[in-house]
């Protein structure tokens, strides 16, 4: 529903008038992401291009008290920048430009827009690496990644979005701006407020600028896929391997249903007989590489896997991670409605895991394709339904109860990459505890006392 | 239309659903690369398309015209995961907009019924035209009027327009190929070989040169002179009807149980070409062979690669540089990259160099550069550069529509490019290694070859 002129007509003059949309025809594509089943209309859509404009956009909302929603890309896996009625989307699509590469301090200075894609590749323009890759990199912007601490393929040896960010430029919604972090390796100056921004969900303040850390490339890679009958053999493998102390860089897992999807897309030859698929890459000194992968190799062995192949080329290896990245979107050619979970546990327990998920797919008589970053122990359990089917729908809700009451009890958590929203808001409560929902309530409240960022996001 | 209703509401829910709005494709598309507006995108267009037929938008002029910005490259097909169908969805959404007729006015209707309902409907009409094309050009008369001045009494777009008028071939394919051409040595297969519009009226060398392709490599060829347009250009347009009349006019001409393969050269026709199945699924007369007739259907690299290219000894030349530009409706709408390059690398004497971007749409897109002149304008300049960077003298590429794009680039910008189709190359090497001189432009010309 198109606002009224009066706060249309100052957004206008801020971001020039081609870019606040209203129409039906430019704000029906704004009014979901990338979360299943969830859709929205928002009142209007417009695109700063600078924290100049942020700025002022959010003092008006802020003085109208018009809630505004953050909109990177839209991949967003718990309804973060799903709409919320009436509000105006402040999508950052336009701010993509890499500010700055700092060769001697290794760092890398880009405006928030800009694609996580993008971002590795400048890196390994200049010799070095950024290792944050989310399935969804092509597209996914860096601010969604920073506001959403989003994880990738590597997460398990180079960790996730947090560990690369320097210093971040925020906007508050009174449309005061703040500048947090630097190119300093050591910082304790005062709180760091940086990481209360990193995985705020939009919830906080809006990203303009984000300043990341860069490494060395690694010397060598190798990479394997081996191949289980039984999918606890491929979670038992990965404990496995963690427990020897080995740290490859990626430990991914697909089950059957899923390799087939992804095989049917990408066409590279996966392996389809067998019930589970761990991918695996090990980098750094050739030396250590080698003496990891056949270590790894020897584990996958002994835990009774079909086969281990190796990738002859880096061209192969690229296929496999791209192939692997593209899992969650190929699962969907098997239905129209995949809904997927991000439930996170200890490595210790992965067998336990994946044979709750396999019973409780049984119990509720659903269709389940299962990957994820196993050796982050986190899984994403995918049901393939149809949104409308109201009564299996009902039945995939009362799964995911269930799956999340099993990852709590295990020691683990309901959310470990994709984040709270809307999709997991009802969880929060219980698997943070009162004291911890009172402290984000406050400084939520310090930091946005009219409530107008995501308002109903997280938590109410 | 066929079909009571709306195209969109009556469309298999499931393909619309089957987006599951990850955003994958994005970043493939030329339009929200050009616009960064998710209108723009393909996500963004099968919103519409689902809000159209959820009953929550209609068919307004807005809708219909992103339909029209849409190049249907098919980018987004090959970049989704999930297995969209983007160039079904797109048909229908065309169809749609037509439907609504939101885009009425009496000049668009005086040019598509002129164009979609006359003039690609018989392939006669078109000749005619093009003979009268080829007088204003041969006549002296084109370059009379460009140099009076008089074309500057015309709006700007016309001018363009003008410019852009291809030189039509002095001979059209009936002239230049027999209506069955046999097989050089050994008969392997029998294949039918269609000439399209385009490729007849201002490529038809290209036509010449893969019958004798086909023929060099043991096919005897059908090419009846007189033939029907394959219908793309309707269905892409919204002309469903016209398209399914079109369809059947071909089945019943080049029946697929007579033929181990239909042929086609231009890759626009041969992705819609092979969805025959689809057009007419609801034919219960023409279903079953339509379903062959996709099967039979075969892009000219494809079916060599199938069958095995006889390689040339030599190539006349200095060992040039060739690039590949890869046509959208070959590698996006038909999934074929690899053999067009098999073509060329059996080309002896000849470099196979690859250009970046050789899958981003050249802006050629059908009519689409006539009706978008500006976002057409710099996909041609985009692809003109990363031409340019290869440093190669010659650019291939499998389609009338991206030839003539990049020729009249090239010209605007005086670049030295020798612009051909794959096949011509292999031609022009057989010759040189034949002593007979099987496909010599001199006996074609006398219509004796061939
Ligand atoms: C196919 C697919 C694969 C994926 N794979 C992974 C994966 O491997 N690992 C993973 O962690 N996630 C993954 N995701 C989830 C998603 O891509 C990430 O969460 C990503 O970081 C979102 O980026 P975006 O630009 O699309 O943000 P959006 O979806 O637009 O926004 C996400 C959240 O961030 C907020 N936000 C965005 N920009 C800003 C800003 N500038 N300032 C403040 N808040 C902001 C929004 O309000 C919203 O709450 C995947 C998604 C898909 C569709
Ligand atoms: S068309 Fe395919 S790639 Fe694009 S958003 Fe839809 S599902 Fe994803
Ligand atoms: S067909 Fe091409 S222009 Fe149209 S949505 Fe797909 S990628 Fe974009």
């Amino acid at each position: 529903m198109p606002f009224d002129i009066p706060i249309l007509n100052p957004l206008r003059a801020i971001v020039g008038p081609n870019n606040v949309l209203t129409s039906a025809e430019d704000t029906i594509p704004y009014s979901f992401d990338g979360t299943a089943a969830l859709t929205q209309m928002p009142g209007c859509v417009v695109f700063p291009k600078d924290a100049g404009q942020i700025a002022g956009i959010l003092q008006i909302a802020n003085e109208k008290r018009v809630p505004v929603v953050t909109r990177g890309s839209g991949t967003g896996l718990s309804g973060g920048s799903l709409p919320c009625p009436d509000c105006i989307v402040l999508c950052t699509a336009k701010m993509d430009k890499i500010l700055e590469l700092d060769r001697a301090n290794l760092t890398l200075l880009c405006e928030t827009g800009v694609t996580t894609l993008a971002i590795a590749d400048a890196a390994v323009g200049a010799g070095l690496f950024y290792p944050p890759d989310p399935g969804s990199m092509k597209i996914s912007t860096i601010g969604g990644n920073v506001a959403e601490n989003s994880g990738g393929l590597r997460g398990l040896k180079y960790g996730v979005t947090r560990n690369y960010v320097m210093g971040l430029e925020v906007v508050l919604p009174d449309g005061e701006l703040m500048w947090l972090g630097n190119k300093c390796v050591k910082d304790v100056a005062g709180y760091s407020l940086k990481d209360l921004f990193i995985g705020s969900e939009g919830t906080l303040g809006v990203i303009s600028k984000v300043l990341l850390r860069l490494i060395p490339k690694p010397a060598s890679k190798k990479t394997m896929v081996a191949t289980f009958n039984q999918m606890d053999q491929a979670a038992d493998s990965v404990s496995a391997i963690i427990a020897a102390q080995i740290i490859p860089c990626t430990l991914e897992f697909l089950d059957r249903t899923t390799i087939h999807c992804v095989e049917d897309f990408a066409k590279i030859g996966l392996p389809l007989d067998c019930e589970a698929l761990l991918l695996m890459e090990t980098d750094g000194h050739p030396a250590v590489v080698a003496e990891e992968a056949a270590h790894m190799e020897r584990i996958c062995r002994e835990q009774g896997c079909l086969e281990v192949r190796v990738a002859k080329t880096d061209e192969e290896a690229v296929k496999l991670a791209s192939a692997r990245r593209s899992a969650f979107s190929a699962l969907a050619r098997v239905a129209p409605t995949t809904i997927l979970e991000d439930a996170t546990v200890p490595r210790s327990e992965l067998a336990r895991m994946i044979r709750f998920v396999e019973a409780i797919a049984k119990k509720y008589r659903l269709r389940i394709g299962t990957f994820g970053h196993m050796g982050d122990g986190n899984l994403h359990p995918t049901f393939l339904t149809d949104e409308r089917n109201t009564e299996e729908m009902h039945r995939v809700e009362e799964a995911f109860k269930e799956i999340f009451d099993e990852a709590i009890r295990l020691g683990g958590t309901i959310t470990g990459e994709h984040g709270i929203g809307l999709a997991k808001k009802a969880f929060l409560p219980k698997f943070a505890g009162g004291a911890q929902m009172r402290v984000m309530r406050e400084l939520r409240r310090v930091l946005d006392p009219k409530g107008i960022l995501n308002p109903g996001k997280m938590f109410d | 239309m066929s079909l009571p209703g709306s195209h969109l509401k009556n469309l298999d829910y499931s393909v619309l659903q089957q987006c599951m709005h990850c955003g994958l494709c994005l970043p493939t598309c030329p339009t929200y690369d050009a616009t960064k507006l998710e209108r723009n995108s393909p996500r963004g267009r099968i919103s519409l398309m689902r809000a159209i037929a959820d009953g929550k938008l209609e068919a307004s002029k807005a809708f219909a015209e992103e339909m029209y910005y849409c190049l249907g490259c098919l980018a987004c097909m090959t970049a989704c995961p999930a297995g969209v169908n983007y160039a079904e969805l797109f048909e229908h959404a065309r169809a749609e907009a037509e439907q609504s007729r939101v885009m009425d006015s009496p000049f668009r209707r005086l040019i598509r019924g002129f164009t979609l309902h006359w003039l690609f409907m018989d392939l006669r009409r078109l000749q005619w035209v093009g003979l009268a094309i080829r007088l204003y050009q041969t006549l002296g008369l084109q370059a009379l009027l460009r140099n009076s001045g008089v074309l500057n009494l015309f709006p700007k777009r016309l001018r363009e327009l003008e410019a852009m008028t291809p030189a039509i071939q002095p001979e059209f394919s009936s002239e230049l190929i027999r209506p069955v051409t046999p097989p050089q040595g050994q008969r392997r297969y029998r294949v039918a070989m269609l000439i399209g519009c385009a490729q007849d009226l201002i490529f038809s060398d290209v036509n010449r040169d893969t019958v004798e392709v086909l023929s060099r490599n043991g096919c005897e060829v059908v090419t009846p002179p007189e033939q029907f347009c394959c219908g793309s250009l309707h269905a892409h347009n919204g002309e469903w009807e016209l398209a399914q009349v079109l369809a059947r006019k071909q089945i019943d001409q080049f029946p697929p149980d007579e033929f181990d393969a239909i042929i086609s050269n231009a890759a626009g026709c041969g992705s819609h070409l092979k969805h025959y199945s689809k057009l007419l699924e609801h034919d219960p007369v023409y279903r079953k062979s339509a379903e062959q007739w996709d099967r039979k259907l075969k892009d000219i690299h494809e079916w060599l690669a199938e069958i095995g290219i006889a390689a040339p000894a030599n190539r006349p030349g200095r060992g040039e540089a060739v690039a590949y530009h890869e046509a959208c409706h070959l590698c996006h709408g038909q999934q074929i990259t690899v053999q067009p390059r098999q073509v060329l690398r059996s080309i002896p004497n000849l470099k196979l160099r690859e250009i970046s971007e050789s899958t981003w749409c050249c802006g050629s897109a059908g009519i689409y550069n006539l009706i978008q002149p500006e976002m057409a304008g710099e996909l041609l300049e985009r692809k003109l550069k990363n031409i340019l960077a290869s440093d190669a003298q010659i650019l291939a590429t499998a389609n009338p529509g991206c030839m003539l794009q990049i020729i009249n680039g090239a010209k605007r910008q005086n670049i030295e490019l020798r612009v051909v189709h794959p096949v011509t190359l292999l031609a022009e090497a057989y010759r040189s290694e034949s002593s007979t001189r099987i496909g010599d432009p001199e006996t074609v010309r006398k219509g004796r070859a061939v």
